[in-house]
């Protein structure tokens, strides 16, 4: 099993003309994901990749029955492309773009509330179901069908837990990429919930940065409703104060954000913490023996 | 992106703020010229003077000053003018005073806090108002927390009227006052938005003598993300006031943030590179630095990147951290050698990669010739950085006296 997405995922690729989306929409087909469409608003009647491109959202659902979508357009578009594909009745999008501005995401996250519709990131790596569905950017070779859940802020910095989770064996159910941005779609709480009930998630790994007090909120949750073990190691204990760390979300503000409030947070909800990134895979593998 | 108190005075006057009458000035003269045309110029008239920083603290740093005639403002902006202003927000090293604003005098009743951000949890733009102004709001949120009132807006209907009233009532507002107040929340509401602010702070929003609201100081950050539609902004933008470093890292388009350490780091993601830096720390070091080389590690990147890092005279040892995904790692061996080569990289490189084709880049950075060492994993990766400090001053034990 999985959450979100396996391989009988149908994507949209929104953007799958430009530069990115078509890079990392060649990369997710060899890996296997089922691409079905592409959106571009000008070049709907082409042919991209093999793969058939509308002009609108509506349109590209209505053709293929896609609910899935993912989003490469550039920043000054992306928020729009957001609801686009919400309004079309798309139930899952995936927006990898980075440099939105924060005020469009607020009136994006407003407007969601309509839709039966999740959104994950803006600024994310993406979510893949190991050996059966990548929508995104990550490396698809480092991942392995396995038992744990994953659910980071970062990109690079997932792709460690990822890497020791497949050398040590476990593997993973899925990979969700929340991204580094301080207003965005679903939340490591949303995430958790998903992996509790997932039958095949034995385990969750958690990845947080300074910034928000989404991880605090997490801790609480886990304390409540989480059963299953869970690693977390927060990034970004030596940031100074005020300064936004390269993700837009990644800055201590107002004493709030810190990595050791997330730290104690979680460790007095009960989950085991790393201090080392290195050490994400060993620990999940102690807990699940 | 950081304005000038004079950048968001002006702004507020655009968008009908009420603000003393003031104005800009870079040199003693002009602040003299602008003395005498602002205020009433009577016997008991009153000016400030006030350095331009992007900081706070100024006034108990010398950075405000009151003057009597124009004479005066032209000798304090004299004092001011072209030295550092030290205050608890800048660092040692303080930020270079290049402007003054000359603003005239205000009759203070109150003192007030007002500022509008936006609330990550709520995803929504909120307002929060003291009646403790002039202060610390920190220190007022940390000690007298009820003293805080906020109020968050819904982006469907905007801010409401009664919003901003039950805030004016709320912070002991007359009648009279509060009518004014929910006009000027509006017009902030306005700003905020039409601007793309990520933080706007007025401290303090005063009630002067004849009962008026007047924003005494002004703080705006403007949301980077949004600069792209901000075009006039942009050009408020002031260089000088940045970290040097920083600055020059922007324009090579690389993320860079200082620290004080001595083991510089260069990594792929934002996630990767702090946890690089606490890796650092945890293994016994100091990081010199957050550095995200982003998804392209071409060799003219990590050569500009190599060059920035060691333009900080206090760096012993680089650490490069790259989770290859999609790009090959023999790729940017490749890129790390040849940059190591052009730029005379004199510190021993501590190189970790992992990725495609690592096996490769491992060998071609051992077999390259120069002081790159490979690194297996993280845990040695950041024990061999450490170490590497520790024979580089074992090697050199006067350098550290110096």
């Amino acid at each position: 099993m999985s959450v979100l997405v396996n391989k009988t995922s149908k994507i949209i690729w929104q953007g799958l003309t430009g530069k990115q989306g078509s890079f990392h929409a060649q990369q997710c087909l060899e890996y296997g994901t089922q691409i079905v469409a592409g959106c571009t608003p000008g070049r709907g009647g082409t042919e991209h990749l093999g793969i058939p491109v509308y002009n609108t959202m509506p349109e590209a659902v209505k053709a293929t029955g896609a609910d899935v979508s993912v989003i490469f357009v550039p920043a000054p578009g992306a928020a729009d492309a957001i609801l686009a594909a919400a309004d079309a009745g798309v139930k899952l999008v995936v927006c990898i773009t980075e440099g939105i501005p924060v005020l469009d995401m607020v009136r994006v996250k407003a407007a969601l509330k309509e839709y039966d519709c999740r959104l994950i990131g803006p600024n994310c790596p993406g979510i893949i179901t190991p050996g059966e569905c990548k929508i995104g950017i990550m490396p698809g070779f480092i991942h392995q069908p396995g038992r744990v859940g994953i659910v980071s802020r970062s990109g690079t910095l997932t792709y460690e837990a990822v890497y020791q989770t497949t050398r040590n064996g476990l593997g993973q159910t899925t990979c969700i990429g929340i991204g580094g941005d301080p207003v965005r779609g679903m939340d490591f709480i949303d995430c958790l919930e998903l992996f509790q009930q997932d039958p095949a998630t034995d385990g969750v790994i958690m990845v947080g940065e300074i910034g928000g007090t989404d991880e605090e909120a997490a801790a609480r949750y886990i304390q409540q409703h989480v059963t299953k073990p869970v690693v977390a190691y927060i990034a970004g204990v030596t940031a100074p104060p005020g300064k936004r760390m390269g993700h837009a979300g990644a800055i201590v503000s107002g004493g709030e954000g810190t990595a050791a409030a997330k730290f104690a947070a979680l460790e007095k909800a009960g989950v085991r913490t790393v201090r080392s990134p290195a050490e994400l895979g060993s620990a999940m593998q102690e807990l699940l023996r | 992106m950081n304005l000038h108190e004079y950048q968001a005075k002006e702004l507020f006057r655009r968008f009908g703020i009420p603000v003393p009458a003031g104005e800009v000035a870079a040199t003693s003269a002009q602040a003299a010229a602008a003395a005498g045309r602002i205020g009433a110029n009577k016997p008991g008239s009153i000016w400030v003077v006030k350095a331009q920083v992007h900081a706070g603290g100024r006034g108990k740093a010398g950075g405000v000053k009151l003057a009597r005639s124009p004479e005066e403002v032209g000798q304090l902006a004299r004092s001011m003018l072209g030295t550092r202003l030290v205050t608890k927000q800048t660092g040692p090293q303080g930020m270079p005073v290049n402007q003054v604003y000359v603003e005239s005098g205000s009759e203070i009743a109150r003192e007030l806090y007002l500022s509008l951000l936006v609330d990550r949890s709520k995803e929504r733009i909120a307002f929060i108002g003291s009646a403790a102004g002039g202060m610390d709001i920190e220190e007022v949120a940390a000690t007298t927390p009820e003293k805080i009132l906020t109020t968050a807006v819904n982006p469907a209907a905007g801010l409401q009227a009664y919003q901003a009233r039950q805030l004016g009532y709320g912070l002991g507002l007359s009648n009279e006052q509060v009518i004014q107040f929910v006009a000027l929340a509006m017009k902030l509401y306005r700003l905020f938005n039409d601007c793309d602010a990520s933080l706007l702070e007025i401290n303090p929003l005063i009630v002067t003598a004849a009962g008026d609201l007047v924003a005494l100081d002004g703080k705006i950050n403007i949301d980077e993300n949004a600069l792209f539609r901000q075009r006039e902004l942009q050009t408020m933008r002031d260089p000088s006031q940045e970290d040097d470093m920083e600055r020059r890292a922007a324009e090579h388009d690389l993320n860079y943030v200082s620290l004080d350490g001595n083991i510089a780091c260069m990594v792929n993601g934002a996630g990767l590179a702090m946890a690089t830096m606490d890796l650092i720390k945890l293994h016994g070091g100091a990081p010199a630095n957050f550095l995200d080389v982003g998804g392209g590690a071409t060799p003219e990147r990590v050569a500009a990147a190599f060059k920035l890092i060691l333009s900080n005279p206090q760096v012993k040892v680089i650490l490069v951290n790259i989770f290859g995904g999609i790009v090959r790692c023999d790729l940017i061996a490749e890129g790390i050698i040849s940059a190591v080569r052009d730029v005379n990289v004199a510190v021993p490189v501590v190189v970790r990669l992992e990725g495609t084709n690592v096996d490769q880049g491992r060998k071609m950075l051992k077999d390259s010739g120069l002081a790159i060492t490979p690194a297996d994993d993280l845990t040695d990766a950041a024990r061999k950085a450490v170490a590497a400090v520790g024979a580089a001053s074992a090697a050199t034990p006067n350098a550290d006296r110096a």
